[in-house]
């Protein structure tokens, strides 16, 4: 790991585990948006880490900014610091300037299209984008739309769309915006493809769930340590250390593949690592999750321990920005079109 | 919440000379493999083939990182990466020198008097002279501490040296190998189980007293054998390291068995058949498949790899070894599963047809995997460990 990116991940830690307690994310479960994180994640830079420097933003290396993601992942971090990251990425990508404030993306899912249309010198933009994270607590949206000839990036007021409240599994807010002529309040020609826009969203998830998935080993251990039961921690049970084990093996492998999909980014987006992180750390967030429950027994099925902050959280982050099945069917046929004598070749190139 | 730093994989280092070596290794490979899947040996490293292994130590491929005047050629552990994985990948037949070249010339690099890494590191290097571990027997399985070979101080006619008795069992390859390390029993094993043992040099070809019968396996080869001993007379000069010291010895050793690309890549090439047999446009279940054990092997390679730079830099990963054998192996395992859900064909040793014998082949071998280097079992206890559980 690069001295930058280990100085810039350990002061993140100290902001998370500053601004992230229990109390925050029991308010934020809620409802309510965490106000005090905000400022500090926007003081930090980290809400413009994807923005250049020379368009007002804190213009990070883009695998120093997304392996951020990894330590909000382990804190749970209960605001749209993703989102916000991928719109200023989007919209500094198309020239516009970038908002203050919290920002999201439409489309996510892979059906929905939104198309656009000239109005004098702008555009209105037209059709429904559903499950926009964090839509509400945004005043922008930063939209990709179909011009019929090509790709736009355009900013739409919050006001401008009807927005139907909706949530994840996690209690984030998933929610669906209808655009009946919304006015763009700027707009620019796209570099950025709807393909690209939901691979990098993806490398952004893996990397929440890589950390998540070390919250949640870190929290299991430690309780396997605490809880006693027959006269003994029931970590030292063997039948709960082979699971644990397991556990472990797949927080490390999200790690990994989370890894790989960062420093690839920044490459392309259509890296081998991309598919591969968002299939394997989707996969490992079901097993673990699965464990951790296990280990922590009654306990951690309530409210009552923050277990369910992070393994919620897993089950939310898997199916977002395309689920295993998604990535697999596109690298699969990849893969198999590229035929057999180019296989070991392709992954020796992923990285 | 505490980080847990014994289970941390630092990122592979990046390693551009490497590709260079990769692009030779690729050309020799197309130039001296046969081409039929069926033909090579698979799941087990390839098969033996001692012409193979010759003209890889004619490259400067065996022994690679190891001083030039005992034959070595001074490259680096990550160079020698590449060539393992690229030889793995394409089933070459490596057998022959594998277990040399991984941990016994690193041992006797290690621990070997003068005398005997001039003797037999050079042999090693040439692709010569193949090795076989002498650690399990009938008693001692995942239990090693509890060896029962004796090594009794004796006199014979150059000197003074050990008389050993006892019986090694799943000895891989001994029937065609020139060396056993042998581990046996010199004292007692004292409170902690492991003391009193210690590792001997033996010349399978030349020493009196010592027997081969064959184990077959269930697939009807001869990988395995019994080993057994009888009055052997050793001299002092073929203790290998430290008499009594065979327990550190050992476990150093399979720290370095555990992590290389053979833990991950056994299978590899009924991959290769179930996407020939599968075709370019195959179905969405299939392509999905595929998709995801692809991703599974680009993970495992980087940790991998994350193992590899770390022993470079002289940490010991013995943790995260263990870590990645244990994933390695468990894909290993999945993928004949998977490969006959996606071709409707029955697996069957003496078929024509490539997919269908490698298949049949790999899902015989496939309960080896987990077994042979530290069981699951042990691997997770010793990941257990690295979280602080025991």
């Amino acid at each position: 790991m690069s001295e930058t990116r280990e100085l810039v991940r350990e002061a993140a830690e100290r902001l998370f585990e500053k601004h992230c307690s229990a109390e925050t994310l029991r308010r934020a479960d809620g409802g309510e948006f965490p106000q005090a994180l905000w400022r500090a994640l926007a003081q930090a830079g980290y809400t413009s880490a994807l923005v250049p420097e020379s368009a007002g933003g804190a213009g990070l290396e883009m695998s120093d900014a997304l392996s951020l993601l990894i330590s909000a992942g382990r804190h749970a971090v209960p605001a749209p610091l993703a989102e916000t990251m991928l719109a200023g990425w989007l919209l500094s990508a198309a020239g516009i300037a970038v908002p203050e404030g919290p920002l999201t993306v439409a489309p996510v899912r892979a059906g929905d299209s939104l198309s656009a249309k000239r109005d004098g010198a702008g555009w209105r933009i037209d059709g429904t984008a559903s499950r926009v994270p964090w839509a509400r607590q945004c005043g922008t949206i930063a939209v990709l739309a179909d011009t019929g000839a090509g790709s736009l990036v355009a900013l739409v007021a919050a006001a401008d769309c009807e927005i139907r409240d909706g949530h994840n599994v996690a209690g984030e807010p998933r929610d669906e915006l209808v655009f009946a002529a919304a006015k763009s309040l700027h707009a620019g020609a796209s570099a950025v493809s709807a393909g690209a826009l939901r691979a990098l969203g993806a490398v952004m998830r893996s990397a929440q769930m890589a950390g998540a998935l070390q919250s949640v080993l870190e929290t299991s251990v430690q309780y396997a340590r605490e809880r006693v039961q027959f006269g003994r921690p029931i970590g030292r049970f063997q039948a709960v250390q082979q699971n644990l084990a397991v556990l472990a093996g797949q927080a490390a492998a999200a790690t990994a593949a989370a890894e790989a999909a960062i420093e690839a980014a920044a490459q392309g987006l259509d890296s081998i690592a991309v598919a591969a992180a968002k299939i394997r750390a989707g996969e490992a967030a079901g097993i673990g999750a699965a464990i951790a429950h296990q280990v922590h027994g009654a306990i951690g099925f309530t409210q009552e321990h923050r277990l369910h902050y992070s393994t919620r959280r897993l089950w939310s982050w898997r199916d977002e920005f395309g689920n295993e099945a998604w990535w697999a069917r596109r690298l699969g046929g990849e893969v198999a079109a590229a035929g057999p004598a180019r296989l070991w070749q392709g992954i020796t190139a992923a990285g | 919440m505490a980080r847990i730093e014994s289970l941390g994989f630092a990122p592979p280092p990046p390693f551009p000379p490497g590709e260079v070596l990769r692009g030779e290794v690729r050309a020799f490979l197309a130039e001296h493999l046969p081409q039929r899947a069926g033909t090579r040996g698979v799941g087990s490293w390839g098969g033996h083939d001692r012409e193979f292994s010759r003209k890889m130590g004619a490259r400067g491929w065996i022994g690679m990182t190891w001083p030039r005047r005992y034959g070595g050629h001074e490259r680096s552990a990550l160079e020698r990466y590449v060539v393992l994985e690229e030889m793995l990948a394409a089933g070459a037949p490596v057998t022959g020198h594998w277990v040399a070249d991984r941990q016994s010339g690193p041992l006797i690099l290690r621990v070997g008097t003068e005398e005997q890494k001039q003797a037999i590191l050079p042999r090693i290097a040439a692709g010569e002279c193949a090795f076989c571990i002498g650690m399990s027997e009938p008693d001692s399985g995942s239990d090693l501490a509890s060896v029962r070979t004796r090594a009794a101080a004796a006199k014979g006619k150059g000197g003074g040296g050990f008389l050993i008795n006892g019986t090694k069992l799943w000895t891989s390859n001994a029937h065609c190998s020139e060396y056993m390390i042998l581990l046996a029993r010199t004292g007692e094993a004292g409170e902690q189980r492991h003391g009193g043992l210690t590792q001997f040099l033996v010349d399978l070809k030349a020493t009196q007293g010592i027997s081969i019968r064959p184990v077959h396996n269930l697939s009807g080869d001869h990988h395995f054998n019994e080993v057994v001993f009888e009055d052997v007379f050793l001299p002092a000069a073929n203790v290998l390291g430290e008499v009594g010291g065979g327990w550190r010895q050992v476990t150093s050793e399979l720290a370095f068995e555990r992590s290389g690309p053979e833990r991950f890549l056994s299978s590899f090439t009924l991959l290769v058949e179930l996407t020939r047999v599968l075709g370019a446009d195959p179905s969405e279940r299939s392509r999905i498949a595929l998709g995801r054990v692809v991703a599974h092997i680009t993970t495992l390679r980087r940790l991998s790899r994350s193992v590899a730079g770390m022993l470079q830099a002289g940490a010991n990963p013995a943790q995260q070894a263990a870590l990645v054998k244990d994933l390695g192996t468990t894909l290993e395992q999945e993928i004949p599963e998977i490969a006959r859900q996606l071709i409707d064909a029955e697996p069957d040793r003496a078929s024509t047809q490539d997919f269908v014998t490698v298949l049949a082949h790999t899902m015989m071998n496939a309960p080896s995997f987990s077994i042979r280097g530290g069981t699951r079992e042990i691997l997770r206890g010793m990941i257990a460990r690295g979280l602080g559980l025991r």
